[in-house]
Order: structure tokens, then sequence, then C-alpha cells
């Protein structure tokens, strides 16, 4: 399945495209999307204003980033994975 | 240091009410992403994986106390507490809102520093070296000269828009700590013989995907010439530059194309047409300049304290640099605690050091190429209380130029043009060469680390490169071997097939264990690897992996 995603104009902080059209920083949220539905979304969700910058299509397997992108966009959703030194609040 | 006159002021200020107007504009959808973009970006604004990125310019890496406090101010109030300072000798915050970026810009406008032109295809900070002013080896101070082409190049109209980012470096010492060799033009300055000092000129050095060594054009070029050549260097670059292609839009595949002494003959004929015009500097104005930029203070000739202690001793052996002022020294502020990010340093850190540049260093502080800090003026005499201010603050790691201060991009971690992680692998290194007890012993050499082929970790100029690449969603990284940054430059070895991260602090760790085995008496990592060539130590990466 896919999901999309993008970064939010006023804090540039990893957000979802949610089944009703609204933006969650929660990748649980985030609209499922089989790949026929998929870009008709994404072009939906480019079309809009406001919220997201850049959105994009991601591959979501058993609820976690998935395909081949899966280290980066697991990084979006968990944060850096550079230890203790200086944790992401 | 220099000290903004008027017309600075002035321009910093309109370009930050510019862009809080932009920001505004942005917010309420009167600008789209696409124009807002190349807005944000001539602003330091990049937006990378998990939030924006704020690039702090650091004109030259030279910094004074109370800018070191507003970092610090910065990084507590509108990010996660700390920053992050790059090998470009700039500081970058991962984490501030779109929001608040005006307000930082304010901030940091209140003790002269901005963002300008720490991104987009116009020339960028000046890097220099380090210790320029206090070096022992030094000719003559690269900073005025600094200074002169940060003013020249500061939204300069001819040069916003050129084919790719353009960087120019100043040495002024004999060793070449500011990498002219892998800069766009390296500046060196030299003396003739009639005694006066002069530039060498080099073009077309840089890293990235396609790694070059700088070439020489020019072996002497007098002081009051430097911006009318510069100028006859960009235009021959702005005309005939290729904007077609991104990857060979640098001034090093323009070079290599016309070969040294075509590029050269063609900027000679360039300057021809310039060299008496308004360009040429007054005698006046390069005192002027000058003067910002004092003399090290005379002390007492003080000489290095004798001590017991065993931790002080290591860093003095380590982090203390000559000064060329009897009673005076340089210390190196490593960044690089064992296990740490690099180039890390938390709001307090930045506090500490403001503090004790005020009280011990003459109110200056340098940011080095490896994502170090330095003070450059140090009496002997306040070594030891230096030492325990910086302990205090956890900054005091005696490991400058071992193989724990390893140079790392911040790669998939936070920058959106990264394909592998770069911080984590250089923990693993760092920790696992301190854990084998390693460093003391091996001595010089230099790791660094890059999260993709555009190098801004200096993989290629490392005595040890690494590599991240992906490949379907797995990290590899490859070892490169013989690369150096300095007057020995070189472009580093591919030495074989990819290693996966949970492999490579192991085989950096045999690779130096073989050093050890093989090097000859007094003889540097660097200088076993070229006495030996690569073989020997392609075997210790591979062995076991």
């Amino acid at each position: 399945m896919k999901a999309i995603t993008a970064n939010r104009l006023t804090d540039g902080r990893v957000i979802y495209r949610t089944v009703e059209g609204q933006w969650s920083t929660d990748l649980a949220e985030a609209e499922r999307l089989d790949s026929e539905e998929a870009d008709a979304r994404l072009a939906e969700a480019e079309g809009e204003f406001g919220v997201a910058v850049g959105p994009y299509l991601i591959e979501v397997e058993d609820d976690r980033p998935g395909g081949q992108k899966w280290r980066r966009e697991t990084i979006r959703l968990t944060g850096p994975t550079t230890g203790s030194t200086h944790r992401a609040a | 240091m220099y000290k903004y006159d008027t017309y600075d002021h002035s321009l910093v200020r309109e370009r930050i009410d510019e862009f809080r107007d932009q920001v505004e504009r942005r917010l309420d959808g009167r600008l789209t992403e696409d124009q807002f973009k190349p807005l944000r970006l001539m602003n330091g604004v990049y937006l990378q994986l998990h939030a924006y990125m704020l690039r702090v310019a650091i004109p030259y890496g030279t910094l004074n106390g109370p800018q070191v406090r507003t970092l610090g101010h910065i990084a507590r109030t509108y990010d996660k507490g700390y920053g992050h300072f790059t090998t470009r000798t700039n500081i970058q915050y991962n984490w501030p809102k779109l929001v608040d970026i005006p307000d930082i810009l304010e901030d940091l406008a209140k003790v002269e520093m901005h963002a300008i032109q720490t991104s987009g295809n116009c020339i960028r900070n000046v890097t220099a070296d380090p210790f320029a002013g206090a070096a022992a080896d030094e000719i003559e101070d690269g900073r005025p000269w600094a200074e002169i082409i940060r003013q020249w190049s500061t939204f300069h109209p001819e040069f916003t828009f050129l084919p790719r980012k353009f960087k120019i470096a100043v040495n002024g010492a004999g060793e070449d700590r500011a990498g002219i060799r892998v800069h766009d033009i390296g500046l060196q300055i030299v003396r003739n013989a009639a005694g006066e000092t002069g530039f060498e000129v080099w073009v077309g050095g840089g890293q990235g995907r396609t790694p070059r060594l700088g070439r020489k054009i020019r072996d002497f070029l007098a002081p009051e010439d430097l911006l009318s050549y510069l100028t006859a260097i960009l235009r021959v670059y702005n005309q005939h530059g290729r904007r077609d292609n991104l990857y060979k839009a640098r001034i090093k595949i323009l070079v290599e194309a016309l070969g040294a002494g075509e590029f050269g003959r063609q900027t000679e004929e360039e300057w021809a047409h310039i060299r008496e015009g308004e360009l040429k500097l007054p005698a006046a104005e390069i005192a002027r300049i000058r003067a910002f930029f004092d003399a090290p203070p005379i002390a007492e000739a003080t000489a290095i304290p004798a001590t017991g202690r065993a931790d002080f001793a290591q860093w003095l052996r380590r982090n203390r640099r000559d000064h060329k002022v009897a009673g005076l020294s340089s210390v190196v502020i490593s960044l690089k605690p064992v296990g740490g990010a690099p180039g890390d340093i938390t709001a307090d850190q930045l506090d500490a050091v403001a503090g004790i540049a005020e009280r011990y260093g003459f109110d200056e502080v340098r940011a080095t190429p490896d994502q170090n800090l330095v003070l450059p003026h140090v009496r002997n005499a306040d070594l030891e209380a230096v030492f325990d201010a910086l302990a205090a603050a956890g900054l005091a790691t005696a490991n400058a130029g071992l193989a724990t201060d390893i140079v790392a991009c911040p790669g998939l971690d936070y920058c959106s043009l990264a394909n592998a992680r770069s911080i984590p692998i250089a923990q693993a290194i760092s920790s696992l060469i301190e854990a084998e007890g390693l460093a003391g012993d091996v001595g010089d050499v230099t790791i660094k680390i890059d999260g993709c082929i555009n190098a801004c970790g200096h993989h290629h100029v490392a005595h040890i490169g690494v590599l991240g690449v992906d490949k379907r969603g797995e990290e590899f990284y490859q070892i490169t071997l013989g690369g150096a940054f300095g007057t020995d430059a070189a472009i580093g070895n591919i030495v074989g097939k990819g290693l996966a991260g949970d492999d490579v602090p192991a085989a950096i760790v045999r690779l130096l264990r073989t050093y050890l085995e093989i090097r000859d008496e007094n003889e540097r990592f660097i200088d076993t690897l070229r006495r030996v060539g690569d073989e020997a130590f392609k075997e210790s990466i591979y062995v076991a992996a």
C-alpha cells in the first residue's frame, strides 16, 4: 500500500495525509492507498494550499515505511538515529 | 575582527525585512513553494528530512564571544538545544520553524551575522586558515583578503546566478589549512624574490561526484589586483561554464575541458581589459581592512606550563599549537567526543566557549574545516585554566588530529540529499577505536565520512574516507585510501566493494592495526600508505568481511 507524506509548511515537520484530506504527524492515521487511487490522491494534495510542502507517495508495509526507501522514511517518521548525544525533542 | 559599517548594517537589515515579508507571503499563500524556494535558499533556509535547516554564515570561520553566545541563544530558543558546525566553517540548525526564522535573523544581525550566500549558485563563504593571524608558520594573515572578497562578492549582481555554487579559499601559512586545492579558486599567499607578498592562484578544485585538485594558473598576483583577477576568472567561468547539466556545471569541469593553460590564458585576456579599472584595490583601503585584524596581543613570554596532570598534558600534546608570538598558544576545541556526533555543540557549550574566549582568548574563536573550534590566542599562563573550563563544559577531548577526530556530514539522519547515514558510522568507529585503545598509538590520521557523493564530509581528501551508498534500500560503505586535504592534497582511491555499515568500524580498526604492524619508525599513517600502497591495507579491510 501507499501513503502520502510531506513536510508541514510552518515548521517543516513530517506529516501524512489522512482519509479526510487532513494532515497528521502519525503515520497510523495516514490514508492507505492502492496503486490505482494513489496518483489521483497525490494530485489532489499537490493542488491544495497552505499546510503541506512537497507531497509525495511512500510505500507502507505492516504500518511501517516499506519499499526501497524504507530507511529514509523510517528516519523521517521516528527521527535521527544518532543516539543519545542530542536526542530530538 | 571586522566590524560592520553603516552599509553592512543596512544591507543585512534590508534583507531581513525583505525575507520576513517573503515568509509572510508564503504562509498566506501569495507565494507558492516553487516561488518561495529560491528566496528561502538565498537566506540559508533549506527543507531537510524532518524540518527546515538554517545555515548561518561564519565569514572565514571567525567569531567573537557575543556571536558565539548568540549562536547558543538561537540553539536554546528556536532549536532543540544544539547546533552543528560544518566543514565549510558555518553552523547549521536542524530544527527551526519557518515562522521563527525572521526572528532568528534579527538576533543574528544584532551581533553582525546573517545567513546570506550560504546557498545558491553564488560566491559562498570564503574559507581561511583557522589559525590565521596566530600560526607560527604564517607568511601573512589571510583574513583581510577574505574580508575584502566577502565585501566584493556579497550580492554581486554579475555573480549571483553563476552556473553553480562557487567557493574561494585563502591560505596565508606554509601549511595549507584552508584547502586551496579543493576549492573553485584557491589563493595561497606567497613571498616573491623581492620580499613582497602576493597570491598564487589555483582554479578548478572541488570534491563532489567529480573530485579534482585545483591547477595553478598564476605564480604571483599583486595584492592590489586581487579583485580584478577574481572577476576575470569568474567571467570566463560565467561565460563558458555549463548550465545544461547540473553535474558538469562547476568550474572544475570547465578547467578540465579547456585545460588549465587555456583557462589561464582566457583569464589573463579578460584581466587585461579590467586590471587598471575600478577594481584595483587602493593601498588605503587595504590598510583600512587590515586594521580590523589586530596583531596578536603582546604577551609576556611565559613558557608552556609543566604539569604532573596526565589529562592536561595529553590535551597540550594533541590540542595546543605553536603561536607566532612568544608566550601565546592556539588551542583546538575538539567537537568530537568519543561516540558523539561530529561538529555538534550544545547551547550550554556555546555559552561556555563564549565565556572562555572572552576571559582567556582575546574574544576570538574560529570554526575549522574539521568541524572543530579554535581559540587562536591564549596566554601560555592561562592554558591550564582554559583546559579546566573546557573540561567542565565537556569540551576538553584531547584528540585533535587523532583517529577519533572524525569528520562526518549530517548524512541520512538529517539531509534530504543523503543516501546513507554518516554520523552513526562516525560514532561507532570512534567508540571502537577508543575501546581498542588505538588512537594514541596510531597518532595523526584523518577519517572522513560522507552519506552521499556530494562529499560535504570531505571523504575524498581523507587518509581514510568512507562513502555511504544505497543499494536497493540497504546502506553500504566504500572505503577510500590516500586522500589528503592540505599542502599534499590528494584524492583518495576506492579500494574495493562496499561494506555493510556494521562491518565498517572493525574494518577501520584492522586497517589501523596493519599500519602499526608495518610502519617504519616515526612514520605517519599516510606516509606508510604512500610507501607500501593500498594493497596491504586492502587485505586487512576485507579479510573478515
